[in-house]
């Protein structure tokens, strides 16, 4: 009998409470050992980063026998630039890429969820298919056109395409999200003489807000880590961002500096946590939403 | 979501003005899609061809670039690591997703936090700052070692012996299964419980549900996070070229595909070479979802 209802407390969730205690105690032991472990690197690293060097190759334990922020005022100033400076440079591509990615794939969202038109069926299935492209494909034809526009060296490659809607993924999570408001309240604006730009701007957008949120921090945290095509692009120390400073800054001195280098990394890993944290929500249901359709 | 029959005649001036919107709706998009998506996988493909330094125009080579494919060792080894890197780290992910996922829908006090923890590592796992810890964790004096040590085992630098690199990957990929995590949690919220009721009653036990109601009715889930899994998987890149150092060492063993490819086009600015190459990814991409779709028909179950 017991066994029964703690099987089938799998769907109902109130009846796990009737979960026999020892194994509940087990379940949950199980799952914090596992969280520990998932966890315990990046505690380690945090912990670390306040650590001298040769410290951390000592000391496995996450907490710092001595709390120094030495390698944090260190690693700021070990580069060519102040740190904040690359903060700064991928502050600057991350932000664009964001207003480019709502505006441009939320207008394309638009026509796709409430607009009846000619070649609709085909063009859908085109976004779908440039979704799964991977950008390695396309990235060498893309330095060809970009040097010869003379933006190599410029974060217009990284900039210009999400004012265009190249993130097909965003048009896609916005037309699953638009297409769930109710279509009464566009037709009631038509009623009352609203063209489709106010209806997309008026009433779609501010309907929208969980998707749009749940697109700018992909956007960002996509943004943020990405390093190839950064890597590409940006050969130019001034424009580093932070993903490629860290690397040069690996290359360079960071093997005899590992806490130095631990501790800037902790600082660029440091927005996606803080967005992590404040955006959760959004996070977990454009995922899920997404997997589900 | 369709046309609806009849529409097309009655209402075609309004649906031929609504065409001119859209299309004004779209036209952001539609550049996009020709200047950076169609126009470059073209232009790959012509490159493909030829030979193509960027300093000189583009020189028509023939089949030449793919012959040379052929014969190219170095691509043969990072196609072997590519795919060892494919199929047992995406297993091992989908895996640990679902038992997580299977745990943690069981009603479980305090999920939200249980779930932020595992998810985490997918949001930070690509960057630079993880791909650098990795490195040490797993070098010869690393935080895997220090802890081996406490047991007793001396370990090996993982990064920098060939047996191990690829394995330090793996591992780096697995640990990512948040995300494919939350996806299941939330199919499995969509079956109905009374299947289950139903089932015990019948009096199926706890295994019998799970490969008779739990895994039937999650193919379709499973089946959407092995495609994103396995295409994200083809395209590490970050994780790789930080680790080994950009060389995808040692000895070619964490040579990925995108690294080989990287290395021929930026670092060597084979222009062509590389094109060859990446149409030919383009193409392994496109024929292994293929194959999915066409097994999914055999094992997916879409309900009604």
């Amino acid at each position: 009998m017991t066994d029964l209802t703690t099987t089938t407390g799998a769907a109902v969730r109130p009846a796990a409470r009737a979960d026999p205690p020892a194994r509940r105690i087990s379940k949950h032991a199980l799952l914090i050992v596992f969280g520990v472990v998932m966890i315990y690197p990046l505690l380690w690293m945090v912990s670390s980063s306040v650590k001298p060097t040769e410290v951390i190759f000592r000391d496995p334990s996450i907490w710092p026998r001595e709390f120094d922020l030495g390698n944090y005022t260190g690693g700021w100033t070990a580069l060519e630039h102040p740190f904040q400076h690359y903060l700064w440079n991928s502050a600057v591509i991350a932000i664009a890429s964001i207003v480019g990615n709502l505006l441009s794939c939320s207008l394309a969202a638009y026509a796709f969820a409430r607009l009846e038109f000619r070649g609709r069926r085909i063009l859908f299935a085109a976004m779908l298919a440039t979704m799964m492209l991977p950008i390695h494909v396309l990235i060498v034809p893309q330095y060809v056109l970009f040097s010869q526009l003379d933006w190599i060296n410029t974060s217009l490659p990284l900039i210009v395409p999400k004012f265009l809607a190249t993130d097909a993924f965003f048009i896609f999570l916005m037309v699953q999200f638009i297409r769930s408001l109710p279509r009464e309240l566009d037709e009631a604006a038509r009623m009352d003489g609203c063209g489709h730009v106010r209806i997309y701007w008026r009433i779609i957008m501010p309907l929208s807000v969980p998707a749009l949120a749940t697109s700018a921090l992909f956007t960002f945290i996509w943004t943020w880590n990405d390093f190839f095509s950064q890597l590409i692009f940006l050969t130019n120390p001034d424009l580093y961002t932070v993903p490629v400073a860290l690397r040069s800054f690996m290359d360079g001195q960071g093997e005899t500096a590992w806490g130095q280098l631990f501790a800037m990394s902790v600082v660029g890993l440091a927005p996606i946590f803080g967005f992590f944290l404040a955006g959760q929500r959004y996070l977990t249901q454009g995922l899920a939403t997404t997997g589900l359709k | 979501m369709s046309d609806r029959t009849g529409s097309r005649t009655a209402r075609s001036g309004p649906r031929r003005r609504e065409t001119r919107v859209a299309y004004g709706f779209l036209t952001p998009w539609i550049v996009g899609m020709v200047v950076f998506t169609i126009g470059p996988i073209l232009a790959s493909l012509y490159l493909s061809f030829t030979d193509y330094t960027l300093l000189s125009p583009p020189e028509w080579l023939g089949l030449e670039n793919y012959q040379r494919m052929l014969e190219d060792s170095r691509l043969h080894k990072s196609l072997l690591v590519t795919v060892q890197y494919v199929f047992v780290s995406v297993p091992l992910q989908l895996a640990l997703a679902l038992g997580l996922a299977m745990l943690l829908n069981r009603g479980v006090r305090g999920l939200p936090i249980y779930r932020s923890v595992y998810y985490l590592p997918s949001l930070l796992a690509g960057s630079v700052s993880i791909a650098i810890l990795w490195r040490q964790i797993f070098g010869s004096e690393g935080l895997v070692n220090q802890l081996l040590a406490k047991v007793g085992v001396e370990g090996v630098s993982w990064v920098s012996h060939p047996d191990y690199a690829l394995g330090t990957l793996v591992v780096l990929n697995a640990w990512t299964f948040g995300a494919p995590m939350v996806i299941f949690l939330a199919g499995l919220r969509q079956i109905p419980s009374m299947y289950y009721e139903a089932a015990s009653v019948d009096g199926a036990g706890a295994v019998s549900q799970f490969f008779r109601i739990t895994i039937p009715l999650l193919t379709p889930i499973i089946f959407f996070n092995l495609i994103l899994q396995m295409i994200g998987a083809f395209q590490s890149f970050t994780q790789a070229f930080v680790v080994s150092g950009g060389s995808g060492g040692p000895a070619d063993s964490t040579l990925l595909y995108t690294l080989y490819l990287y290395e021929r086009g930026f670092g060597s600015f084979e222009m062509g070479y590389a094109s060859a190459l990446a149409w030919t990814l383009l193409v392994i991409i496109a024929v292994l979802t293929g194959l999915n779709f066409l097994f999914a028909k055999r094992w997916v179950f879409y309900g009604d």
